[in-house]
């Protein structure tokens, strides 16, 4: 089985109009969206949902009033200032880490579990969709990716498909490195602004960190010609092979507004096409069976 | 007065509005907290005056004095130890670095050893105070880092806090304490469903909001300003879709000194989230 993670460091430059682009065009697949804080792939592809998983992801501590004799040893031990001064735990701060119940000398904290958040194992027109829902604010969201990763590839398993497609969240933090370990390829999307190629840099090394070959595209490329020249010099320096160029096109948005990916919507636009092109040469240099 | 600038959605525009912002209302301080993307800098080029690598701490086992009873792994909730007979693994990606492990060994084989995860820098461009953190690539944990940028928060300066996208552990760290958050948010669906996210928690928080929508005139403004009203969030400003704001950003010059005009305005929002704010 093969996988592949589309991942961009800097967020907004396409990661998942491409993979919603590269579902449609390979008809049979199973398809992660990792981004769990925001995701957005489920209304590109309309995923119908079969299964529907509670996510534990941390626990949080529980003073009881009663009991407690503000001795202050809680708020002292915890690294992460979740003691308020009133004795009272502060939900934005704690990260469930349970020193304060081993500290506290009269027993008065205990941990509770709660639900961060859902994974829902769904049908697509073209295969399988695992996706998932972080609660607002939760903390965890790499144990979350890891989570529908896992879910995904039994899917696949037992589906007999021998694909997994990602679409990584932005960054190159906890939910990103869950999104990139162990896959076969990395597709980083990128722009040509400054910022997009700053954050390129970093997650083509974090690929490299994590032995993942690293593939490269340019987004919107005729913004700024300049900028994409430096990219792709960038990128033969570095030996990173260049896949696509997609220009600026409204009808990505139009697409977007309209619920559906690019390639359903307009598949004669100049963009539909460099996507379709991209995925064949992905797919030749993965040696995957090319479907399109 | 301390503002956040957030948006769930990555790439709706955060980073311009807070550099323009920043820039804007003079003598600012700007800390951009979005540690794994760090951008701001970008566009101020600031002259760099000190840096400080950061660390956090992870578990080192005396081997010595380990017996493999298991207490470190059972107590630990992030699985960041595993104990065999006679073996134990650490795995420092999954630490926190809460420092259990250490207090409930009963045999004091574990000690805390320090391991680097990035850098903080601070400069100036102008008058302007910029603080930004440099995550390690390979380092999963943003949240030490980013607590580490906010002690250099200026509280003789308006301080503007650039957040990364998303709607997890770092964002919270980013917006907690602020006086107010402005949402940047672009007028398609992916715009309006993170949009949703992100107040969700800026409510649970109690942190007073406003949105902002960036690219007026690619998708469709209505369905944000239905949603703004319904939820009775100001809309404090419309920035358009413009190929030369778009091209200036590209090439990393913030648009307000170049378009003049813009400098008022960004003065006027700040200047109008401080009436907001009874300030």
């Amino acid at each position: 089985m093969r996988q592949i993670t589309v991942l961009s460091g800097k967020g907004g430059t396409g990661k998942t109009t491409i993979t919603a682009a590269f579902t449609v065009l390979a008809k049979n697949i199973v398809v992660a969206d990792c981004d769990v804080d925001a995701p957005n792939l489920h209304m590109l592809l309309h995923p119908e949902i079969l299964e529907k998983k509670e996510f534990r992801g941390s626990r949080m501590a529980a003073i009881d009033e009663t009991k407690c004799i503000k001795c202050g040893i809680c708020r002292e031990r915890c690294r992460f200032g979740a003691i308020t001064q009133d004795f009272t735990v502060d939900p934005f701060s704690c990260e469930g880490c349970g020193v304060c119940a081993i500290v506290c000398p009269v027993n008065a904290v205990t941990l509770t579990e709660r639900i961060s958040g859902y994974v829902y194992i769904s049908r697509i027109r073209y295969g399988f969709m695992v996706h998932a829902l972080l609660k607002p604010g939760e903390s965890n969201s790499g144990k979350l990716v890891t989570m529908v990763r896992q879910d995904a590839r039994l899917l696949a398993e037992r589906g007999g498909i021998g694909l997994i497609l990602i679409d990584g969240p932005p960054g190159i933090g906890c939910p990103a490195i869950a999104s990139v370990t162990g896959v076969d390829a990395g597709l980083v999307v990128t722009e040509p602004t400054l910022s997009g190629i700053h954050d390129l840099e970093r997650a083509i090394q974090l690929l490299r960190h994590f032995n993942v070959r690293p593939f490269v595209c340019v987004n919107m490329y005729d913004i700024n010609a300049d900028n994409t020249d430096r990219i792709l010099k960038f990128c033969e320096k570095n030996d990173v092979e260049v896949v696509g160029k997609i220009p600026f096109n409204p009808v990505v948005t139009k697409a977007m507004v309209n619920g559906k990916a690019v390639i359903e919507y307009s598949p004669d636009a100049d963009v539909a096409k460099e996507i379709a092109d991209m995925w064949r040469r992905l797919c030749s240099e993965l040696s995957l069976e090319v479907t399109c | 007065m301390i503002v956040a600038v957030a948006s769930g959605k990555g790439g709706t525009g955060k980073t311009s509005l807070a550099v323009n912002l920043a820039i804007s209302i003079g003598n600012a301080q700007l800390l951009d907290c979005d540690v794994e993307g760090p951008n701001a800098h970008l566009l101020l080029s600031p002259k760099v005056i000190r840096q400080k690598p950061v660390y956090r701490f992870v578990p080192s086992v005396d081997e010595e004095l380990c017996d493999y009873c298991g207490r470190c792994a059972a107590f630990c909730q992030y699985n960041a130890i595993l104990v065999v007979p006679g073996k134990i693994l650490i795995f420092p990606e999954l630490c926190h670095g809460c420092g259990g492990c250490a207090l409930v060994c009963p045999r004091k084989a574990i000690s805390e050893k320090k391991s680097r995860i990035g850098v903080v820098k601070e400069g100036f461009a102008n008058d302007l105070k910029i603080v930004f953190g440099e995550l390690e690539v390979g380092e999963p944990m943003a949240v030490p880092l980013i607590r580490e940028v906010k002690k250099y928060l200026d509280r003789n300066r308006d301080v503007i806090l650039d957040a990364p996208p998303g709607a997890s552990c770092p964002v919270i760290e980013t917006v907690k304490g602020s006086d107010f958050c402005i949402l940047v948010t672009e007028p398609t669906p992916f715009g309006l469903h993170d949009l949703r996210i992100i107040v969700e928690i800026l409510e649970d928080m109690d942190i007073p909001h406003g949105v902002v929508i960036n690219r007026v005139g690619i998708g469709d403004k209505r369905e944000i300003y239905e949603y703004c009203e319904k939820k009775n969030i100001p809309v404090l400003l419309e920035i358009p879709y413009q190929r030369r704001i778009a091209e200036l950003y590209s090439r990393g010059i913030p648009f307000s000194l170049e378009i003049p005009e813009w400098a008022g305005k960004f003065r006027k929002l700040f200047e109008d989230i401080k009436g907001l704010m009874g300030k």
